[in-house]
């Protein structure tokens, strides 16, 4: 069998060009996530004087915690909300926007903003906003609706609250790159399927939708990493994973467990399964939802 | 990890740069300090420096408590920790079992031969700190215990006498229902710190025992037992006075919420550290506050006993060399020194240490001319203290005052009722002990 490929006279130079991308994965990636498997696997003190091997033992002391399960199930409850929100509003924003033509340019600059504003400072500004005893919104919906809302008690009111501020934070990101998506929709194909008598929302369904397909698996990619981990910052400046761990995310029980409790086994078996659920997502997302792609 | 190792490795590199004479002992101290506390905290390195010339102690801000602690851990494990960290009382079981990593203060002092006097420290201040045979292992720095405030113009306003708090649980809900039915305040009280004051000092006040093995004082095999009665009954009037608007709830940990209720005259009453009251006399120039006791229930026998402290400490990280450690030796005398004990008591709100300072303070007229500023001293050192209200020491307690928190949460959601929560408090806090047992 031929196969058509370019040949390198020097053999070692495809290695140094590819180098700097290789060092930097070992480095931030290889190393650590090494040595999170490795310590996953011992039981130690905090200041790392006495370290016994326990083998699988912290990882079988997680699957009998109801605590750990419980934060699987939280996880996919923010996770779904998060992603399915953030997904759908900014299409609805992208396509609001491509059908104006003067004011596109400032609609889209306003809405690239929340972006700008760090995920710690965008749990701040929603704690403000939401906050009990302070907030403008617990007032104002006591005084209309007669709601009492308080996140510091109700984990359900903890829950909207963190899927709020992880959605408003990600609806820029996913508002551009959609918006790009439909300007580069040829206007030829929905004029003539409304020629052809397709009304608007057939023509969504049926053009606009399938060819936004390559878009919006990049950002289902995206986003679900997202989720799992750069919402942390969010977690941390509003609910700390409460009330009674009513938002304790796979990766905010990391970093409690291990920078907050000094449970450092522990909190390296979490760690490593958490690394290997995103490989597995990722890897169905490209196996099975990739198929569903006409690029 | 790899990051920490990294970023403490730089600090000290930095703080190696900034050194002025050479001639000097460096002690580098880590702290939990900011705002103006920090301000203060420095100013005490500043002084030490200028009152000798052999050491210069290098004060560093690490962010909150249980940063600078995970920090110095993790600067311990790369071989380049601070000579002194500040690590708030709940972390003392930890550093506790960490032999071979701290340098008990009274080793130290021996080692260096500084005069030290353990018997002029405050015992419940340093009771805290010491180990069973009553050495003492770290230098108390900033202790604190909570007390009452409460609102003297709302009190007027509802009739009721300004100059009197109230002083059981029985005229919390009294007050607090006259002060509703009056309109003067929407709500009775709120409370911050609900681990620490309406669970540990709740039931140091009532002489009751927190834990096996004198609050686990005796050893890590203890077990937490505050899901007695009293605490049970206690609990479950929380929950009824939430429903009944008597107390609104101020947020998990420090209770983020519970000052500005206070503060915005929404609640009468509110409990917290007797280091807040700085913080209470800046936000409330509206109205005169008043301070009391912890209240109790007075058909507990034994109440009231004496409440604990919270607050931190400094530790002796070892590795340090001995000029080093002769350094931070005389470093915690100037600290103890009834001259600058009564400054940093009399500026932050936090107890004095030493009985010496005090005295000073009272000498110099301090609590004559601001009221209220003795109430925790006197609440502290009204009985003295028994193994129930010496103080409490778990590993792995960081956690369970979470695990605290969250139930609590449940029970004013009403998903568990007061037993309930306070049996789960135990159970999943042994869970913890236990595992801290075994790790060390």
């Amino acid at each position: 069998m031929q196969t058509k490929r370019t040949i390198f006279g020097n053999k070692g130079l495809p290695y140094l060009l590819l180098a700097p991308q290789l060092a930097i994965t070992a480095v931030f990636f290889l190393w650590p996530a090494g040595q999170a498997v490795h310590q996953s696997f011992l039981r130690e003190d905090a200041f790392g004087l006495s370290t016994t091997f326990v083998g699988l033992r912290n990882y079988r002391a997680l699957m009998d915690n109801s605590e750990y399960l419980n934060a699987l199930q939280v996880t996919v409850v923010f996770s779904i909300a998060t992603v399915v929100l953030s997904l759908g509003l900014a299409l609805i924003l992208a396509l609001a926007v491509d059908r104006m033509l003067r004011s596109a340019a400032a609609y889209t600059t306003l809405l690239i903003w929340p972006y700008a504003v760090a995920p710690a400072v965008a749990g701040i500004l929603w704690w403000f906003i939401f906050n009990p005893s302070i907030g403008i919104l617990p007032f104002v919906l006591e005084q209309t609706l007669g709601r009492d809302w308080n996140h510091n008690l109700s984990g359900q009111d903890a829950m909207i609250l963190v899927v709020i501020a992880a959605v408003w934070k990600q609806i820029s990101y996913n508002f551009l790159f959609f918006l790009a998506g439909l300007q580069s929709i040829p206007a030829s194909l929905r004029e003539a399927a409304a020629i052809d008598g397709a009304g608007p929302v057939k023509r969504f369904w049926t053009i606009t939708l399938p060819l936004l397909s390559p878009t919006t698996f990049f950002l289902l990619v995206v986003n679900v990493v997202y989720t799992l981990f750069d919402t942390f910052a969010i977690i941390d400046a509003t609910t700390g994973g409460g009330p009674a761990q009513a938002t304790n995310i796979l990766v905010y029980k990391v970093y409690d467990d291990g920078f907050v409790g000094l449970n450092l086994g522990s909190s390296a078996a979490q760690s490593v399964i958490l690394m290997l659920i995103v490989m597995m997502l990722t890897f169905i997302q490209f196996r099975y939802v990739e198929r569903k792609v006409t690029y | 990890m790899s990051f920490s190792k990294i970023a403490a490795a730089g600090t000290v590199s930095l703080l190696a740069l900034a050194g002025t004479t050479q001639a000097q002992t460096q002690i580098d101290w880590w702290h939990a300090m900011g705002g103006e506390l920090g301000e203060k905290t420095e100013a005490l390195a500043t002084a030490f420096n200028a009152s000798q010339s052999d050491f210069v102690v290098v004060p560093s801000y690490r962010g909150t408590y249980t940063e600078t602690m995970t920090g110095a851990i993790a600067a311990f494990r790369a071989g380049e920790q601070p000579d002194i960290v500040q690590v708030f009382e709940v972390g003392t079981g930890t550093m506790m079992a960490a032999e071979g990593a701290i340098v008990p203060v009274y080793q130290l002092m021996a080692d260096a031969g500084v005069a030290f006097d353990p018997s002029a420290f405050l015992p419940t201040v340093v009771g805290y700190y010491t180990d069973p045979e009553g050495r003492m292992l770290s230098m108390p720095f900033n202790s604190s215990t909570p007390i009452l405030y409460y609102n003297k113009n709302v009190f007027a306003a509802a009739g009721l006498d300004p100059a009197q708090p109230p002083r059981t649980w029985a005229e919390m809900e009294s007050f607090s229902r006259q002060i509703m039915a009056s309109g003067a305040a929407e709500c009775g009280f709120t409370t911050g710190w609900v681990s620490w004051v309406q669970l540990e000092n709740f039931s140091a006040w009532h002489n009751l025992q927190i834990g096996t093995l004198e609050n686990g004082f005796g050893g890590l095999e203890t077990e937490l037992t505050v899901n007695g009665p009293v605490q049970a009954r206690h609990w479950e009037n929380l929950a009824r006075w939430q429903q009944e608007g008597v107390f609104k709830y101020g947020g998990p940990g420090g209770g983020a919420d519970a000052p500005p209720l206070f503060y915005a005259q929404t609640c009468a009453m509110y409990m917290n550290s007797s280091a807040s009251r700085a913080g209470v006399l800046n936000n409330t120039p509206d109205f005169e506050v008043g301070y009391g006791m912890l209240p109790y229930y007075d058909d507990v026998a034994g109440a009231p006993q004496n409440s604990i402290i919270g607050g931190a400490t400094l530790w002796v990280l070892a590795g340090g060399s001995a000029e080093e450690q002769r350094g931070v030796a005389e470093f915690f005398n100037f600290l103890s020194s009834p001259e600058v004990q009564a400054q940093w008591h009399q500026d932050t709100g936090y107890l004095p240490i030493t009985q010496a300072a005090y005295d000073l303070s009272a000498q110099q007229g301090y609590y004559a001319a601001n009221p209220g500023a003795d109430t925790s001293i006197l609440q502290m050192t009204l009985n003295t203290p028994t193994v129930n209200s010496k103080g409490l020491r778990f590993g792995n307690y960081v956690q369970i005052r979470g695990i605290i928190d969250e139930e609590f949460q449940r029970l004013l959601a009403g998903d568990v009722d007061a037993q309930g929560a306070l049996d789960a408090v135990v159970s999943r806090g042994n869970a913890l002990i236990r595992d801290f047992e075994a790790a060390n």
